[in-house]
């Protein structure tokens, strides 16, 4: 078919050097030794200041580790990842900063490249909105392993909320970070998480008081800047009885030849009544051309409804990395609660996906909900994964699954991998799936109506994938909308 | 000049020879009908014209007021002034016909380097184009023609056209799949924008939406070529004897 032809010609010419955020910031950064033994973790812990007990907690996540193995289930490929060949700690010069104003103007440079402080400066200057609302959204920003600027502190305080990077938490507030650190995602959970909690650098920490709906959407925007620095980020949430916070984080990454390891772990706990929405755009470095390069993007997200009545909602644009191991899930251990996930995964050139979710009903009554939206371009592979089970007590439990799969040319792939076990006879459990490839009549539709070939499958993408961006909060649907028709950019001609 | 003139075209369709040699001019301001039996290119000649990938020319000209249509994209067609209303329009889940609209509209006005229209300035013509056409503004908040009756599907593309002002608009048998009512409110859509700037290629099987949208012209294609011409009497006299003696004289 001719036809059909045309369009794998136009993804043939997918180039993702153009990669938009591929750039290096010039810093002086301070490093640990290359290489990982218990001195790094021990060097990590001192450089920061942290309590006895945090120490010996990742000394005996490390002994851990040296026991496990990477997981090989995931249906990606790469070669093996040499662990002492990586900088575990690295972190600006400079210090002590006040306020944004402090910040090393090489990095807010960096963010100005990025298109952030356009709506960070809107934010920081207090720019009206169209409904004379001000926009409201407190940057926790994360450069390089130490976050170098927080803002709209005080306002938070006032209400009672803690958002900080998890390292002053542990100074300011250790009680707090010793009760819940490791309680959704313990320390011998897997490979990647288990190293993560030996080495972690920083992260956020939120913790929301009882009653208190957060003021504000937090919001951290993540950056791997140094070169051959794995990012480990640790992230922990909570939402005490009866309280709500919606979280954002958004990432992007310079480009580079080696590949870069990312291996997070974000935990959320919502208590009775409370509830969690922690919604991602993840836009990392996904590797040239080839397919060299690229981030390595294993990351542990887990939340624990752990009250009853309480609800996690996860919603994610995935559309960087060279491969992205992720499965942001929920265990619904409150009765009455409510996990959701939405997810828009988006693989070009040679990306990896292997993303979905769990949701663990062990509560009665507890329903969730799963909408996944996968488009893989070019000779990328997109897998959905996901878990949907039942404990035999969890009576009356629900859940409805949604996984679309869109296929653009014929060179890439869409897997579906749903695992579904009902342990009682009670539970209504609903899954439905569809798997389709953009039609060339629907885009020439498009473009005999004006729309170029790419501005066409923006637009039928964008369709596509409308349940789940709807999901995302207001400030990042239109950020997030242009980043589709990025990532899809060279998917024709 | 006319506003289109078709030389000699040959095309195939996966290596099957449709178009056998078509010539064929309309003026401006025209409405030209095209019949013809099934299989006889009509369809084809409409791709042809709005640039379909997979249809390819093997042989002759297009002109669209002098320039070389066919070294044009699809897009580029429609910019500069080419509409096909689709037999069988085609869904867009999750886009509102609203976005669609407006970005179509957007998207020619930036190729043809004309600003493009703030959405209160849109939003305005929209809803003067609906009003005319006697079109429900919430049919523009659904998504484009997902769960649309046949005559909402062919309403809309009316609705298109009159929104993109073509020069030469394409109908391919918009008649196909609408009851008399709904023929009647397509086709009284259509004549509202007959204009001396626009011209009309009207193709159909039936005399019947003739009846209708009367045409200046009559043309009858048949294996892939124009074999004969007419006023709108033809039309009639093919109602009355079929496309038989057409078909025969080819042998």
């Amino acid at each position: 078919m001719p036809a059909a032809q045309e369009t794998v010609e136009k993804v043939r010419r997918i180039d993702v050097d153009q990669y938009k955020y591929g750039f290096v910031t010039d810093i002086e950064s301070e490093k640990a030794p290359k290489g990982l033994n218990e001195d790094t973790v021990r060097f990590i812990s001192a450089k920061k200041n942290e309590p006895e007990w945090m120490l010996e907690w990742r000394l005996e996540a490390f002994r851990r580790w040296l026991t496990m193995r990477e997981p090989k289930w995931a249906k990606v490929k790469y070669g093996p990842i040499d662990y002492q060949d990586i900088y575990y700690y690295s972190a600006p010069k400079k210090k002590a900063l006040k306020s944004l104003e402090d910040v090393d103007p090489e990095i807010l440079k960096t963010y100005e490249k990025l298109g952030i402080p356009l709506r960070e400066q809107e934010i920081l200057a207090g720019v009206e909105r169209e409904d004379g609302t001000r926009s409201r959204v407190a940057v926790d920003a994360v450069f390089d392993s130490v976050s170098v600027a927080t803002t709209f502190k005080e306002e938070l305080a006032k209400a009672g909320v803690l958002f900080m990077p998890i390292s002053e938490a542990l100074q300011k507030h250790p009680e707090l970070v010793r009760q819940y650190l490791g309680t959704v995602v313990p320390i011998t959970d897997n490979f990647f998480a288990t190293l993560n909690a030996a080495v972690f650098s920083d992260g956020s920490f939120v913790y929301v008081p009882p009653g208190v709906r957060c003021p504000m959407e937090l919001s951290t925007y993540f950056r791997i800047n140094e070169q051959k620095t794995g990012q480990f980020e640790r992230t922990l949430i909570i939402a005490d009885k009866g309280s709500y916070v919606s979280y954002l984080e958004g990432c992007t990454a310079p480009s580079r030849d080696e590949n870069q390891l990312h291996a997070a772990v974000v935990e959320l706990i919502a208590l009775d009544d409370a509830e969690i929405k922690y919604s991602t755009i993840q836009n990392w470095y996904p590797g040239d051309a080839q397919g060299k390069g690229g981030v390595y993007n294993f990351v542990t997200k887990r939340g624990e409804c752990r009250g009853p009545r309480s609800k996690i909602s996860w919603t994610q644009l995935e559309t960087g990395s060279a491969i992205t191991w992720k499965y942001p899930s929920c265990i619904l251990r409150g009765d009455n609660s409510r996990g959701e996930f939405y997810s828009i995964a988006i693989s070009n050139g040679h990306q990896q996906v292997d993303s979905g979710t769990k949701m663990w009903h062990f509560g009665k009554n507890t329903s969730s909900r799963i909408i996944s939206k996968g488009i893989a371009a070019g000779h990328s592979n997109n897998t959905y994964r996901g878990l949907v089970t039942t404990h035999r007590k969890a009576t009356g439990a629900r859940n409805f699954t949604n996984c679309d799969s869109l296929l653009i040319g014929d060179k890439c792939g869409a897997h579906t991998v749903p695992y579904i076990e009902a342990k009682n006879a009670s539970v209504v459990f609903e899954h439905e799936a569809t798997t389709s490839k953009i039609s060339e009549e629907m885009l020439f539709y498009c473009r005999q109506r004006g729309l170029s070939a790419e501005e066409a499958v923006a637009l039928v993408v964008n369709g596509f994938v409308k349940d789940v961006l709807q999901q995302l909060p207001m400030e990042f649907a239109v950020e997030a909308q242009k980043l589709i028709s990025i990532s899809l950019e060279g998917s024709v001609g | 000049m006319p506003l289109l003139a078709i030389k000699n075209l040959h095309a195939e369709v996966d290596g099957k020879k449709i178009l056998n040699g078509v010539n064929l001019t309309v003026e401006k301001g025209q409405v030209a009908a095209i019949m013809g039996p099934n299989g006889s290119g009509k369809s084809t000649l409409a791709y042809v014209l709005a640039g379909k990938p997979g249809y390819t020319v093997t042989q002759g000209q297009v002109l669209l007021d002098g320039e070389d249509l066919l070294a044009m994209e699809p897009d580029e067609r429609a910019a500069k002034g080419v509409f096909l209303a689709f037999q069988y329009p085609l869904e867009i889940p999750g886009v509102a016909s609203m976005t669609f609209l407006r970005t179509a509209l957007n998207a020619q006005r930036k190729r043809r380097g004309e600003p493009e229209l703030s959405t209160p300035e849109f939003l305005k013509r929209v809803r003067e184009v609906a009003g005319r056409l006697g079109i429900d503004q919430e049919m523009l908040r659904r998504a484009v023609n997902v769960g649309f009756s046949g005559g909402e599907k062919k309403r809309n593309e009316v609705l298109q056209m009159a929104l993109l002002e073509p020069r030469l608009a394409v109908l391919d048998e918009t008649d196909s799949g609408l009851d008399i009512d709904a023929l009647r409110v397509v086709a009284d859509g259509v004549n509202r924008l007959r204009s001396p700037q626009r011209s009309m290629i009207v193709i159909t099987h039936y005399q019947r939406l003739l009846n209708y949208i009367v045409p200046d012209v009559v043309h009858v294609l048949s294996k892939g070529r124009v074999v004969k011409s007419g006023g709108k009497d033809l039309a009639l006299e093919l109602e009355a004897r079929g496309y038989a003696e057409y078909q025969d004289e080819m042998v």
